[in-house]
């Protein structure tokens, strides 16, 4: 009983990759203040900007930053995409809003999730705040902060974004 | 004063979803004995060869080179990688140009690839670090916000990178080495098909390809040796900046303008989208088209879509400076060998031997890559004139 095989071109080859993340001075501090619940940055000496997270520099004047800068969980949408398309081993479930977000009192944006929100209306300018995870389940992880969902609060014009203090945004 | 050098040889694989045939060693000699033979040379005509790919984990397969000497003719001569991200493809080209042009050596090979098939680019995008949560949202996830930005300043209509898509696709149609063939491809099949990261639907983007892409670079001294006619590279520059600082141009990154002013100085290019004949861009999402139009300086601030949308990129639309003829990285993306390729076709055009996407006449061309963040850059033009 011969039956007829089709020849083998490829194997399946797994590969298991643990690794260890070395953060640096910088990313260091930043991460142990995110296990407090708290997002603190470093201003540039130079041109006063906050980064968020913190690089230990500012690649535009090529200085280093030291001065922390805490600032607050309420943040303003830059641009952002919907997000349609499954990705392996993704526990998100599509469709999902990412966003461009830039915090209240920083001048640079990171990018996070957003929702309890209608994706149809989400929008430039938007204000969200961040959901933090219960407290016990703080790690050194932007992942603390489960989520960002919209304020009841009017938007910021363009021209203002990025720009807002970290007392937050007054029309 | 660098010496002159020029493309004497060009070879390419058909690009496809997989190539379950050759490993990844098969799939970059297929490309190379191409090459030399278009060169009318033998691998003991090469002094040095230099490969070019995306990161390891697109394969799941680390260190390649190693393993590539041989295939690649390279016993007993220098061997060396190239990574620039996505843009290693155009870099490796200007690694291997500028060994011709120091004189360090008189020919080189030069080899790009990606078997995308072997593993999955998007996981190997997709990698958690604890600074950034975990959104598993790939390159168009990055892209996509800021495509969105530049559909808002520019107030361009929606359905500009619908016609990209379809444009490129129809130009692809014409070379028998894309991978996607979609003669029948219409604006309305395009804006039909399922949206991935909003903007950016299905036919906005870019496939998945094995595939591989070779050159052979000669000093201006050899170049008699080759039959075909030479494509001489007149101009070579290469930009990087950070990913994120505070007031990054994301829409329009400085590194691709400086890379541009820089490359046209070279070449004595003062008006682009007169200048050149053609140019081969890397646009991997449709939106790309009209962002680099205007990063490129072909249109200004705000206009580029206005080519678009007016036919000016479509070579069946008989446009004035034709963009992508070969059908681009959205018909064909094997991501290491995608920026080579543009400089490959722009050779191919230069050279009078691109075929059914030949723009008539062609003597100068653009070829261009970027990669990352969009913030390495590599531009090369070349031309059927020595200059
Ligand atoms: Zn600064």
């Amino acid at each position: 009983m011969s039956e007829e095989r089709e020849m083998i071109t490829g194997i399946e080859v797994p590969i298991y990759l643990k690794y260890h993340f070395t953060a640096g001075e910088a990313t260091a501090r930043f991460l142990s203040q995110v296990r407090q619940g708290k997002l603190v940055g470093q201003r540039c000496p130079s041109c006063n900007n906050v980064y968020l997270p913190p690089r230990g520099s500012c690649a535009a004047c090529g200085v280093a930053t030291t001065e922390e800068v805490e600032v607050a969980d309420k943040c303003t949408v830059e641009s952002f995409t919907i997000v349609y398309i499954p990705i392996p081993g993704n526990p998100i479930q599509p469709p999902y809003v990412i966003a461009n977000l830039i915090p209240d009192g920083a001048n640079i944006s990171f990018i996070h999730l957003l929702s309890e929100c209608d994706n149809d209306t989400v929008h430039r300018g938007q204000r969200v705040q961040a959901v933090w995870k219960p407290q016990e389940e703080w790690d050194y992880a932007m992942d603390n902060i489960r989520y960002f969902k919209p304020l009841d609060e009017p938007d910021v014009p363009s021209e203002s974004i990025g720009k807002v203090p970290v007392t937050g945004w007054e029309v | 004063m660098a010496n002159l050098a020029a493309v004497v040889g060009i070879g390419q694989t058909k690009y496809q979803t997989r190539r379950g045939d050759v490993s990844i060693a098969g799939l970059l000699r297929e490309a190379a004995v191409k090459a030399l033979e278009d060169a009318g040379l033998g691998f003991d005509d090469i002094d040095a060869v230099i490969i070019g790919k995306a990161p390891d984990m697109f394969e799941g397969v680390v260190m390649p080179e190693i393993y590539l000497t041989d295939a690649l003719g390279a016993n007993g001569k220098p061997m060396l990688r190239v990574h620039t991200a996505g843009s290693v493809g155009g870099s490796t080209a200007l690694v291997a140009a500028s060994h011709v042009q120091s004189g360090t050596f008189k020919r080189v090979l030069t080899v790009t690839f990606e078997k995308q098939s072997e593993s999955n680019a998007m996981w190997a995008l997709s990698s958690p670090h604890p600074f950034s949560p975990h959104l598993n949202a790939g390159a168009g996830g990055y892209f996509a916000p800021i495509i969105r930005e530049y559909m808002r300043r520019s107030g361009a209509p929606y359905d500009v990178g619908i016609k990209v898509a379809t444009k490129d696709r129809l130009h692809g149609a014409r070379n028998p080495l894309a991978h996607l063939q979609l003669p029948d491809i219409t604006m309305a099949k395009v804006e039909e098909s399922p949206m991935l990261w909003d903007p950016i639907r299905f036919l906005e983007s870019c496939p998945s390809s094995d595939g591989a892409c070779a050159m052979v670079i000669a000093d201006a001294s050899l170049v008699s040796e080759s039959p075909k006619p030479p494509a001489w590279i007149r101009g070579v520059a290469m930009r990087s900046e950070p990913t994120m600082y505070a007031g990054r141009e994301e829409v329009s990154p400085q590194a691709g303008r400086d890379c541009a002013a820089d490359v046209y100085a070279q070449a004595g290019i003062t008006n682009p989208r007169k200048d050149f004949d053609c140019a081969e861009v890397y646009v991997p999402f449709s939106w790309y088209e009209p962002m680099w139009l205007e990063n490129l300086g072909f249109a200004e601030e705000g206009k580029g879509w206005k080519l678009t949308m007016e036919g000016a990129t479509s070579l069946d639309e008989n446009g004035d400076i034709p963009w992508n003829c070969s059908g681009g990285v959205l018909s064909s993306n094997p991501i290491g060998a995608s920026g080579m390729i543009r400089f490959a076709e722009a050779a191919r055009q230069v050279r009078g031997d691109a075929g059914a996407h030949q723009v008539e006449g062609a003597r100068t061309a653009l070829g261009h890559a970027y990669g990352g963040g969009a913030q390495f850059f590599a531009m090369w033009v070349v031309s059927a004139d020595k200059g």
